[in-house]
């Protein structure tokens, strides 16, 4: 136990000159295309797959401002029409007292997507760097970032139910904005790049690979 | 077990690697009810469970039923002034069918009913002959594949937390009534997260690959 406190040094597949399965775990030779086991696409852990998720992390960015700057909700109250904004919505629900509600919101539709883009960027500048910092930190940071992707399409889910729910005609209802579209695609190109950061990489990174640390 | 050197590679039918940090285990049997992690990144490797096949099927068959007692029931209803509104569940997945949003209206029906039909059906597929006793079904291999990608885009359960946001947001305005699609879906949801729990990935594939062969 010379090595207490670090993480345990681990040959890997691909150290050992061999390509895991990343569905179903089985070990191939390198030469091999196809898994003979559950039929996925056998790859190495390949820097070059970080081009795709910068490519879908760009794509959801691009598409997450104008999210921020069309209304997301049109609110006609006896013929009046509001738009609102997501931040606005929030600002909204603020000054009617809606503390907690107005803290889900923001949490899901401003606060998760952003840290999401920078915890993204984080992981795959560290790992296009090799930069040494703790694989445990960075392996906890990727699960929470592919778990938590799914749950910013919140708002959108709340913008239909009220569209749906509140039509009175002239007294009060409630349609969606343009800013649904772009949010709901911002919140599937950033899922989509973190599912395409292969996160054998992060342990690679740190040079854990069997010959050195 | 570790593997500690690349000299003493055993046949290849005998390892492992993890799916999330690729380190390489000899693949040892697992008795039913133990977990094997992986020792690096603590992902979980195997867990057979007894009957899960069972379970699992049967969840994924509930799960078929409530969600159709979701969409036929009432949903939600409004009730303002003694004027009335009533959402169904397509209803809502109907909600951006007007104007320039009309492309999510296809993108909600697929995450809150079509993707979690398609997964649950695609497992029944890939277990139900395996939990009676026989060999899988042709394309059970590709059935499972996509169950397994399609599992972060069936978004129940993120639908269910909208629908109590939503709900929220308007329960100071108006009257609400919950219709009985509401508890269905959340009993959908309840039951999605159990099967999703009795699913250990590795084991299936291992089960899928040994009844195949033999």
């Amino acid at each position: 136990m010379e090595n207490a406190g670090r993480a345990p040094q681990v040959l890997t597949a691909h150290a050992a000159g061999l390509v895991g399965c990343v569905q179903c775990g089985r070990v191939h030779r390198p030469d091999v295309m196809y898994c003979d086991r559950c039929g996925a696409v056998v790859t190495p852990p390949d820097p070059s797959s970080l081009q795709r998720v910068w490519a879908w992390l760009l794509a959801g960015l691009i598409v997450y401002i104008p999210a921020n700057v069309f209304p997301m909700l049109r609110t006609s109250i006896l013929g009046q029409t509001t738009d609102s904004t997501i931040y606005g919505g929030v600002v909204d629900l603020v000054h009617h007292g809606s503390y907690g509600i107005a803290a889900i919101v923001f949490v899901a539709s401003i606060i998760i997507p952003c840290a999401k883009f920078v915890a993204i960027i984080f992981l795959a500048l560290t790992v296009q760097r090799r930069v040494r910092i703790s694989t445990h930190a960075r392996h906890k940071l990727y699960e929470v970032v592919e778990f938590i992707g799914r749950w910013s399409m919140i708002d959108v889910f709340v913008v239909a139910i009220l569209s749906s729910l509140v039509q009175l005609d002239f007294a009060a209802s409630i349609n969606p904005g343009i800013a649904a579209v772009s949010f709901a695609l911002s919140v599937a190109f950033t899922m989509i790049s973190a599912e395409s950061f292969d996160s054998r990489l992060i342990w690679n990174a740190d040079g854990e690979d069997y010959n050195n640390g | 077990m570790n593997v500690d050197s690349a000299a003493q590679l055993p046949d290849l039918d005998a390892l492992i690697a993890c799916p999330s940090c690729d380190a390489l285990y000899l693949e040892r049997d697992i008795a039913p009810g133990e977990t094997a992690t992986c020792a690096r990144c603590h992902a979980t490797l195997e867990a057979p469970r007894n009957t899960a096949m069972t379970r699992i099927i049967m969840l994924a068959l509930a799960a078929i039923i409530l969600m159709g007692a979701a969409i036929f029931f009432p949903f939600l209803e409004l009730e303002v002034a003694g004027r009335f509104h009533r959402a169904s569940l397509l209803d809502t997945v109907r909600a951006f069918s007007s104007g320039l949003t009309a492309p999510l209206t296809i993108a909600m029906a697929a995450l809150v009913v079509i993707l979690p039909l398609t997964r649950f059906g695609a497992i029944i597929y890939t277990l139900a002959p395996m939990a009676f006793g026989h060999h899988p079904w042709p394309h059970a291999d590709s059935a499972f594949r996509m169950a397994e990608a399609l599992r972060s885009w069936a978004m129940a359960e993120v639908f269910i937390v909208g629908v109590a946001v939503a709900l929220v947001k308007v329960a100071g305005l108006a009257h609400l009534g919950i219709g009985p699609a509401f508890w269905a879906f959340v009993g959908l949801v309840i039951v999605t997260v159990l099967k999703d729990n009795f699913m250990s990935r590795l084991t299936i594939w291992k089960t899928l690959d040994a009844r195949r062969k033999s």
